[in-house]
């Protein structure tokens, strides 16, 4: 570990002193941006393999090794000094590795290694610091994979970021590439310009309203990827859903960026406003008896599992959008905000709740430390 | 048309032509069968589509000469193509070359049809000169290659910037357009 990464990182853990204000620092928990009423968050992520290097599957523990050391100290260098900070996942404990899982900081993939033994397995990430707007895989699927996060539907700017960065990390190693096919990864499916461009979107509306099965797949017929929260094969908890292209090879990356920016993201927000206008023109009361509920069942309950605390918090962040939850007594006069929500559909995740009581946590302890973190998050100032 | 020799619909139509005299047959199946004409088993749809589509010109026939290769493994990395199949990832950047001629179906249907890299190049595979060499000796990219297309890229952003008003960014163009034509003529002289 360099000097610039003794320590895992430690993401700022919500302190629990009174009425102070906690801030999970992520990028895309902020609540910023445009259209941040349906879209929480843009990622756009590239994958780099480097040139005469066996890729994954065919590298032996010392390639994997060798290509550590080069793509860390080209990422770690001068410029970024104090910028990022590198984490050795070989050698953190599993619960640093869960915590950047679901900070959406490394793959599921990523935390748990190639083979048997994760601890045998030379990998890491850098990250940016503060914010989390970039980060750096290296040894996943792909040697490097890129990725940077915007509050948000902020595509061009996450790109133009990428790209810079790309560029640098380029200057220094040279990547696998042929004129034919692009950048060559270790799945053909990222094959071209190795270009992930996603958002990440809230649709309750759509899904009250019942249609949100057609936008799936209306966004699948376009060459679209639909996913849940954590990425491949995950649900959709908390009406959370990933957006994505699909295609890497005969598009380049300002089509794709025009075409998600532009037209299909836009339509898909414009979309579910339309349902929670007419959920609140046509359905009002039911709206804000779901709403209510929600808000009852988070405030109240003494046991909690990560997928009632996403759908309600789903529900409240929805009530809070719309201007449906009051303020209520024991609540800021402006009620809870759609921010307070997506920090805690974050702060509900088992590393995350562990991190803040700091101790391990069996699964019925993790219930009731859910239940007693949404309650006073909820029911305080903020 | 109905079969020489019986009521059924004829489906072999056989023209014969002996001492200059044109003999034309039409028969069913089983009476060409009967009488000794091989009938091809019936064409399989999927063969059917593509003769459809080759004949209307949808499909670039590639004669067998100019096939890509194809090969049961990677002459690099020791990858089998089975391998790939299983796992969907190859082994290294030959693979794509040793497998092109099984890849390319794939490539096509999982990129909706997408055959050649659009989008951006590598700088360095354009001739410039790496920052920090992370090892001196290696071999370099195909620099003519790659400066080509690069050149087109440029030149084809340079005409979109100008047509769409954008001065400034065709200004970068024409100076980036410039810098590398010109070291395009250093390398040749």
């Amino acid at each position: 570990m360099s000097d610039q990464s003794a320590t895992p990182p430690t993401p700022p853990v919500p302190p629990e002193g009174e009425g102070a204000p906690f801030d999970v620092g992520s990028e895309w928990l902020r609540n910023d941006g445009v259209c941040n009423d349906v879209v929480l968050s843009s990622r756009v992520r590239l994958a780099r393999n480097l040139a005469r290097r066996p890729f994954s599957p065919k590298a032996t523990r010392r390639d994997r090794q060798e290509i550590l050391d080069l793509c860390r100290a080209a990422i770690m260098d001068q410029s970024s000094r104090g910028r990022l900070i590198w984490v050795d996942l070989h050698t953190s404990p599993p619960l640093d590795r869960a915590l950047l899982v679901e900070r959406h900081l490394i793959s599921k993939q990523h935390s748990k290694g190639k083979g048997t033994n994760p601890n045998d397995d030379p990998r890491g990430v850098a990250i940016s610091v503060p914010g989390e707007r970039l980060s750096i895989m290296v040894n996943e699927e792909d040697h490097l994979r890129i990725q940077t996060m915007r509050s948000g539907l902020a595509l061009a700017e996450a790109w133009e970021e990428i790209n810079g960065k790309d560029d640098e990390i380029e200057a220094q190693l040279d990547f696998a590439f042929s004129p034919k096919f692009g950048y060559l990864s270790t799945c053909p499916t990222n094959l071209g310009t190795g270009l992930r461009m996603s958002a990440m979107l809230h649709l309750p509306g759509l899904r009250l309203t019942g249609e949100i099965e057609k936008v799936k797949r209306a966004a699948t017929d376009m060459g679209l990827a639909v996913r849940g929260f954590y990425g491949e094969g995950s649900e959709a908890v908390g009406d959370l859903f990933q957006v994505s292209n699909q295609t890497t090879l005969g598009k380049s990356e300002e089509q794709v960026l025009h075409e998600l920016e532009k037209e299909i993201l836009p339509k898909i927000v414009e979309y579910e406003r339309l349902s929670r206008r007419e959920l609140l023109s046509k359905r009002r009361i039911g709206l804000e008896d779901q709403v209510w509920r929600a808000w009852g069942l988070l405030t109240s309950a003494r046991l909690l599992t990560t997928e009632e605390a996403m759908q309600g918090l789903s529900l409240v962040r929805l009530g809070a959008v719309l201007g449906v939850l009051p303020p209520v007594r024991t609540t800021s006069p402006s009620g809870p905000s759609p921010k307070l929500a997506n920090q805690l559909m974050l702060l509900v995740q088992p590393a995350h709740l562990q991190r803040s009581v700091g101790r391990e946590l069996d699964q019925e302890q993790r219930r009731v430390a859910r239940a007693s973190l949404v309650r006073s998050r909820l029911t305080r100032a903020n | 048309m109905k079969c020489d020799h019986c009521e059924r619909e004829a489906t072999v139509h056989e023209v014969t032509v002996r001492n200059g005299v044109k003999i034309e047959r039409h028969l069913c199946e089983q009476c060409a069968t009967d009488q000794g004409i091989a009938v091809q088993p019936s064409t399989p749809i999927t063969e059917l589509i593509k003769h459809y589509v080759m004949a209307q010109g949808l499909m670039p026939v590639v004669p067998a000469a100019a096939q890509p290769m194809r090969a049961t493994a990677c002459p690099n990395c020791n990858t089998t193509f089975a391998e790939f199949k299983q796992q969907g990832l190859l082994g290294c950047e030959q693979c794509y070359t040793a497998f092109e001629g099984q890849l390319l179906p794939l490539l096509e249907r999982a990129h909706d049809g997408g055959q050649h890299h659009t989008g951006k190049t590598p700088k360095r595979g354009a001739g410039d000169a790496p920052a920090t060499p992370t090892t001196p000796s290696k071999p370099a990219k195909k620099p003519v290659e790659a400066r080509v297309n690069r050149l087109q890229a440029l030149k084809r952003d340079l005409d979109q910037a100008v047509k769409d008003e954008r001065y400034e960014a065709a200004a970068r163009l024409r100076d980036e357009l410039r810098k590398l034509e010109g070291s395009e003529g250093e390398a040749r002289s």
